[in-house]
């Protein structure tokens, strides 16, 4: 993975000290908070119900073991304990006391880690797939690419001051597992028909207030091209975006404005602006970032057999772990979903845990998930039953990847300032409603999504089961959505109609995935059979 | 009634204004009537709170009580973490929140 250089490192700790600076000068008083709340969410601190929250960069939710020992330090010590992790692969904090936090951002420096770009203006955290470097079905890692355009756009005059925030993700496979088209700029590595590398470009999707699925508006771009391209995005975006209206500032509306064509047609002129400044980065600068991501030193010639007669261990082995590309090696996913616990929370001593198996088991790399989920990305299978073991003594085996109960929900009003409704307590109904694992494992594939307000950081436009929760009259709601993915096959959920309280929502959930079960032919996932049968099968069995 | 209320400027812990302080509990909230406004401006300027704004709240034999379900989460601690709360050995402590 890639590590800090003497001027990455300048910078993040001139960054601390200049935070340090601002901090004293709001506790002094000599900054309003007016002035000062630009400065802090620049270094990722928000003032959430109870207390700052600060949300940590994981870029493209790679970090290793070391770093995660430090976010469990930081947890015990600046926080409570815990920590959760975002539907960006980031980590964020709940507790956090302003006058702590410059100490806070000074020891995430000492790991190579900080918090900019987690909030405000700017291009935020890039997202990527999170088995890149392991998955069997990756063209390449996208990874490199994503720390050049990482590289290339922190702190970039152009990209300081943005409309509104801009969400960038990176795969190379064809399966997404990064939620691509629902991103602000998408790329998916593809090689042409001569097998050259470039990159399929999508533009202006997102969730939120007024959800847009991104259109595709490169077949194949040239992979050296890149930042020429993502400059000319940006450039009309920056030239056109409606900066009066806080709710139309997104790239999304600007591209759905202007229509397919003509953003494409502006974007176009642009790119040949820009290519003719020599800004794209030279093929060895590509090389020397590749390089922090050469594969670690597989052993070769191991067996790809796993002892399953261990009945737990063979269900986690079937549901938690994936193809890897290198043979004796598989990917193992960690559930951050246990049954009534809360989507993403992880213990300091979860996190030590996690770091010490990464460490002995899988060449020091841990992923984080935007479903909340970790990953240990490169574990022998000789060692899985090891891992599994402790993995399950610490209430980290849950075997239910993409299960009903491994369900994303954002903080909702348990914590967030934005939000509207709980989301947390809806999200650990749902889970014990469907704790049985046969029943579980017999409905197959369903993601749930629950988000605690239209800001939709909890995806619920995408889920094959989206839950919305709204105030109405001071009292919380939920709508229920259905049909929406965020796979590649993308798709946006529906509103099936009114809303219902706390009980009622976990009630109308229970009832449309029994009408899945009485609909589906053999194979179907809950999101093929909506497709094929529509929403009123559906809506019958929730309204009657 | 009208209570104030804001985070405190240096830790983001939620706080209420007493009368003449501030508060963790909202148990010790005043009501600040018509003259909110005027505590607001003069306790932004002291560099304690951060953020106040002003809430409708009831009366009630435990004490005041916020009108709206987000400041009622706000003045004990979220309803999913009981051991979190301000009254993490009290379980009945959130009976009222919800």
């Amino acid at each position: 993975m890639y590590q800090y250089d003497r001027y990455d490192q300048a910078m993040v700790d001139a960054r601390v000290e200049d935070f340090r600076d601002q901090t004293r000068r709001r506790i002094a008083g000599e900054l309003t908070e007016d002035q000062f709340k630009p400065l802090r969410l620049k270094n990722g601190l928000y003032l959430q119900l109870h207390a700052y929250m600060l949300r940590v960069a994981i870029p493209y939710g790679t970090f290793n073991s070391r770093q995660m020992r430090k976010l469990a330090d930081i947890a015990r010590k600046y926080d409570r304990g815990y920590g959760h992790f975002t539907t960006r692969q980031n980590i964020q904090y709940n507790w956090i006391k302003l006058e702590e936090a410059p100490d806070l951002l000074a020891e995430l420096a000492t790991v190579e880690m900080h918090a900019i770009q987690t909030s405000g203006e700017s291009i935020r955290n890039i997202s990527a797939d999170q088995y890149a470097g392991a998955a069997a079905d990756e063209i390449c890692d996208p990874r490199p690419w994503a720390e050049l355009l990482r590289q290339a756009t922190t702190f970039h005059p152009e990209f300081s001051y943005l409309p509104r925030k801009f969400k960038i993700a990176v795969i190379s496979s064809k399966e997404d597992r990064a939620a691509l088209r629902w991103h602000d700029c998408a790329l998916r590595i593809v090689r042409n028909e001569a097998g050259e590398e470039g990159f399929e470009v999508y533009a202006g999707g997102g969730m939120g207030r007024t959800p847009f699925i991104a259109y595709q508006i490169r077949d194949f771009l040239p992979s050296g091209q890149i930042f020429s391209y993502l400059q000319a995005i940006l450039r009309v975006w920056n030239m056109h975006a409606r900066r009066d209206n806080i709710h139309k500032q997104r790239m999304k509306i600007l591209v759905h404005d202007l229509g397919e064509e003509e953003f494409r047609r502006q974007v176009e002129e642009q790119f040949a602006h820009f290519l003719t400044l020599g800004t794209d980065f030279p093929q060895a600068e590509y090389d020397r970032i590749a390089a922090y991501f050469a594969p670690p030193p597989f052993e070769s010639g191991l067996s790809d057999d796993i002892d399953l007669s261990d009945p737990d261990f063979a269900l986690w082995v079937d549901r938690q772990v994936i193809a890897h590309k290198t043979p004796g090696y598989a990917i193992a996913n960690i559930s951050l979903k246990p049954v009534g616990g809360i989507p993403g929370d992880i213990s300091a001593e979860q996190m030590d845990l996690v770091a010490d198996l990464a460490e002995r088991y899988s060449f020091d790399e841990i992923r984080a998930t935007h479903a909340q989920n970790l990953v240990l990305p490169h574990v022998r299978k000789a060692d899985l039953y090891t891992v599994w073991q402790a993995l399950d003594a610490a209430g980290l085996a849950d075997a239910n990847l993409d299960l009903v109960t491994d369900i994303i929900a954002c903080p909702g009003l348990d914590y967030c300032s934005l939000a509207n409704a709980r989301s947390i307590p809806i999200a650990q109904k749902i889970a014990e409603r469907f704790a049985d694992a046969t029943r579980q494992r017999d409905i197959g594939e369903l993601k749930i999504k629950i988000s605690g307000c239209i800001n939709a950081c909890g995806h619920h436009h995408a889920g094959q089961i989206g839950i919305l929760g709204v105030d109405r009259k001071g009292t919380e709601n939920y709508q229920l959505l259905l049909g929406g993915s965020g796979a590649e096959d993308t798709s946006q959920a529906k509103i099936t109609g009114p809303g219902f309280d706390e009980e009622g929502i976990v009630d109308a959930v229970e009832r449309t995935i029994e009408r899945y079960r009485e609909l589906r032919t053999d194979g179907e996932r809950f999101l093929d059979t909506y497709r094929r049968v529509g929403m009123d099968p559906f809506k019958e069995a929730i309204y009657g | 009634m009208r209570l104030l209320t804001g985070n405190d400027l240096k830790t983001g812990a939620v706080i209420w204004w007493t009368g003449r302080d501030w508060s963790l509990h909202v148990e010790d909230a005043a009501d600040v009537g018509e003259a909110g406004e005027a505590i607001l401006q003069a306790e932004e300027g002291t560099r304690r709170v951060n953020t106040p704004y002003i809430i409708d709240g009831s009366e009630t034999p435990d004490g005041p009580r916020p009108a709206h379900i987000k400041d009622r989460i706000r003045a004990l601690g979220p309803t999913v973490r009981p051991d979190l709360t301000l009254k993490p050995a009290d379980p009945a402590a959130g009976d009222w929140v919800i």
